[in-house]
């Protein structure tokens, strides 16, 4: 059986599955069931493509950097830009496939949860693009930490409800969009932000988001004449790695998926849920968690908030029991290092996630012949990261 | 004959419903949790549901998650609840359920949790995301250790999946009253009732019907056993008179058992 057939009754392995209250039972059957009508639907296929082409900007480029890459001296590194999609990231290829979905389902309320707020924007763009009301559950203390993505999103017209509940911050956001899902699940759609959550999530967000990998096998064989040897991407939940790996899982390329090393995986104060957790249950999905020994789930800790999650989508928990994906750690520092130096080399901010990319591909492209070819997949764009590296290098703004 | 099930025959045999008291373990420290059920079971409660508190708790409101918090902020874990169920069930003849999520069954392993609670005098165990798909093992494990499962059923559940959960449900099975989380509220509404009476007759006396979530004035638990349920379970009622009174514990018991005594009153068939 290939790698791609997945999930199978839900479950990637003996990863994934469906742990919820009986109360989501029926509503997930609901969405799993309009989930199967659309996907083959030539005419809602239609309608997403066309706003992913002309309101979404997509094809994203496939740039090569060649600055970087005769700098390092080993593989030649492409980047796949999907900070230039509306919105500055990824999350708008998922949002937009999500939106839709809820509209022909007859949903007219969307809810959704966000950490960093770049899921939060993404939502409301979708949201304000087809006409839905959107409602975003953020945590006060990520609120306190990206203000300006609060105001973005009301300025998009949503709602923006403070958690204070918990850590006050993502998971708590999550825990709190699952418990209002279940208080009105007849005329609400939670539009979940990654490849998490109980089936079918994180089925649904890895094929909207697997247009960054189709793209990449395209872009490939028309610009280089061949796909390339390894690939690339930061996982925190995991959607813009799983969207860029899952094309090319029954291919012989190599495939790196890297994680927020925090201030060191021998801390606590990390997030590298594969690299240093154990299996576990938690937002309805088996997989490998950051937890203490009696099961309660443990505060996380990244430079990037869209990578501080104690989780880690159940595809890539499958995939790394598989050794079909290599996980590694790069820690706050080396992220922080590795942005200073795309942003010097190659005139690209990027986003602190994909930092973690980038400083993983620093490694590894040394290691490898310069006939190889590296992709790795520029999640967002870094402007909403500055005033942390200003810190970082003792800028006053 | 399990205990749950000899206490729901008892109930019957007196034409009364049942009481099924939440607590959470621990909250707001384990030295309170055995003096709260004290004053419970004293006010008339016929089983305690006690709660092992989980950092995630999906299921519920702002109350039991503020419960949860102070229960592990003072260092509850899953092995001092056993404790304190051990002692529970040797001070009191009502069943114990221990109710919590399925990360802290899985983290201590389904064998070891059951063999833990088997040895606590734990009669049964409520893991509400958990779903039936996914409990073979975990039934399994239970069965031989003598621990009812107890399975949930939602407003939204479908006839054909509610015949699975009475099937893999020993014990009884809890209907949650409508769909939405754990929480006081003030009103039962029509929608609940007609779920009540929709499931008990799917049910055909197959399994004691036990309705909770919402639940807090004796004329809720009237109405719940009036529509053909066995018991009514109420929780975030009485969490509510605990987190009112942290600092007086004379208060916070007397209300405890007075809240307890009136809507026991309200299982009393009339």
């Amino acid at each position: 059986m290939d790698y791609s057939d997945y999930p199978v009754n839900g479950k990637y392995g003996h990863f994934g599955g469906s742990f919820v209250p009986e109360t989501l039972v029926a509503a997930l059957s609901e969405l799993a069931e309009a989930y199967a009508r659309f996907r083959g639907d030539h005419d809602f296929q239609q309608r997403l493509s066309g706003y992913l082409t002309t309101f979404a900007g997509r094809p994203t480029p496939l740039y090569y950097a060649e600055n970087i890459s005769e700098k390092l001296g080993g593989a030649r590194i492409y980047l796949k830009r999907e900070d230039l999609a509306h919105g500055g990231a990824h999350k708008i290829n998922n949002t937009l496939g999500q939106a839709l979905l809820a509209k022909r389902m007859g949903k007219t309320r969307v809810i959704a949860e966000t950490g960093a707020g770049q899921h939060g924007v993404a939502t409301a763009i979708a949201c304000a693009a087809l006409g839905l009301k959107s409602e975003v559950y953020m945590g006060t203390e990520d609120m306190e930490r990206q203000k300006l993505n609060v105001f973005r999103m009301e300025l998009l017209n949503a709602v923006v409800r403070p958690v204070e509940l918990g850590s006050r911050t993502l998971k708590d956001a999550i825990n709190e969009a699952l418990r209002d899902w279940t208080a009105n699940v007849l005329t609400t759609h939670y539009l979940i932000g990654s490849v998490v959550g109980p089936h079918p999530y994180p089925m649904i967000v890895r094929d909207f988001q697997s247009v960054i990998g189709y793209e990449i096998r395209e872009q490939m064989t028309r610009q280089v004449g061949r796909l390339p040897d390894a690939l690339v991407a930061c996982v925190g939940g995991g959607s813009n790695a799983i969207g860029t790996f899952h094309p090319f899982l029954d291919e012989d390329v190599a495939m790196h998926g890297v994680e927020a090393g925090g201030e060191g995986l021998a801390t606590a104060r990390h997030g590298a849920s594969l690299c240093a957790g154990s299996e576990g249950v938690f937002h309805g999905m088996l997989t490998y968690l950051l937890q203490d020994a009696d099961g309660q789930v443990q505060p996380t800790h990244s430079i990037s908030a869209g990578l501080d999650y104690p989780g880690v989508g159940p595809e890539h928990a499958f995939l790394k029991h598989e050794n079909r994906v290599i996980f590694s750690a790069v820690s706050d520092t080396q992220a922080l290092e590795a942005f200073l130096e795309l942003s010097r080399t190659e005139g690209i901010l990027p986003a602190l996630e994909s930092a973690h990319a980038v400083a993983h591909a620093m490694r590894l492209a040394p290691t490898l012949d310069t006939d190889d070819v590296l992709v790795v997949t520029l999640s967002g764009r870094g402007d909403k990261d500055v005033d942390v590296v200003a810190r970082y290098v003792g800028a006053d703004l | 004959m399990s205990a749950i099930a000899a206490t729901f025959r008892d109930l019957r045999q007196k034409s009364e419903g049942g009481l099924i008291v939440y607590v959470m373990a621990g909250d707001p420290t384990p030295k309170h949790t055995l003096k709260i059920v004290d004053a419970l079971v004293a006010g008339g409660a016929d089983i305690v549901e006690l709660g092992i508190p989980f950092s995630d708790p999906i299921a519920d409101g702002p109350t039991l998650q503020r419960a949860a918090g102070r229960a592990l902020e003072a260092g509850t874990t899953p092995r001092k609840v056993f404790d304190l169920a051990r002692a529970i069930s040797r001070a009191h003849e009502v069943p114990v359920v221990v109710m919590t999520y399925y990360n802290i069954v899985h983290q201590m392993g389904v064998e070891a949790f059951c063999t833990a609670a088997q040895q606590s005098g734990v009669n049964g165990v409520i893991a509400p995301d958990l779903p039936v798909e996914e409990a073979s093992q975990y039934r399994e494990a239970a069965m031989r250790h003598g621990i009812d499962t107890i399975f949930l059923a939602a407003p939204s559940t479908s006839a054909a999946r509610l015949e699975k959960l009475v099937t893999a449900s020993s014990g009884f099975v809890y209907l949650v009253s409508a769909n939405g989380i754990t929480g006081a509220r003030k009103i039962l509404q029509d929608k609940s009732i007609a779920s009540i009476q929709r499931t008990a007759s799917l049910i055909r006396g197959r399994a004691p019907l036990a309705v909770g979530f919402g639940l807090s004035l004796p004329s809720h638990v009237r109405q719940v056993i009036d529509n053909g349920a066995s018991a009514a379970i109420v929780g975030s009622r009485f969490v509510q008179i605990v987190e009112q009174n942290l600092d007086d514990g004379h208060t916070m018991l007397r209300g405890l058992r007075e809240c307890a005594h009136t809507l026991k009153g309200g299982t009393l068939l009339s």
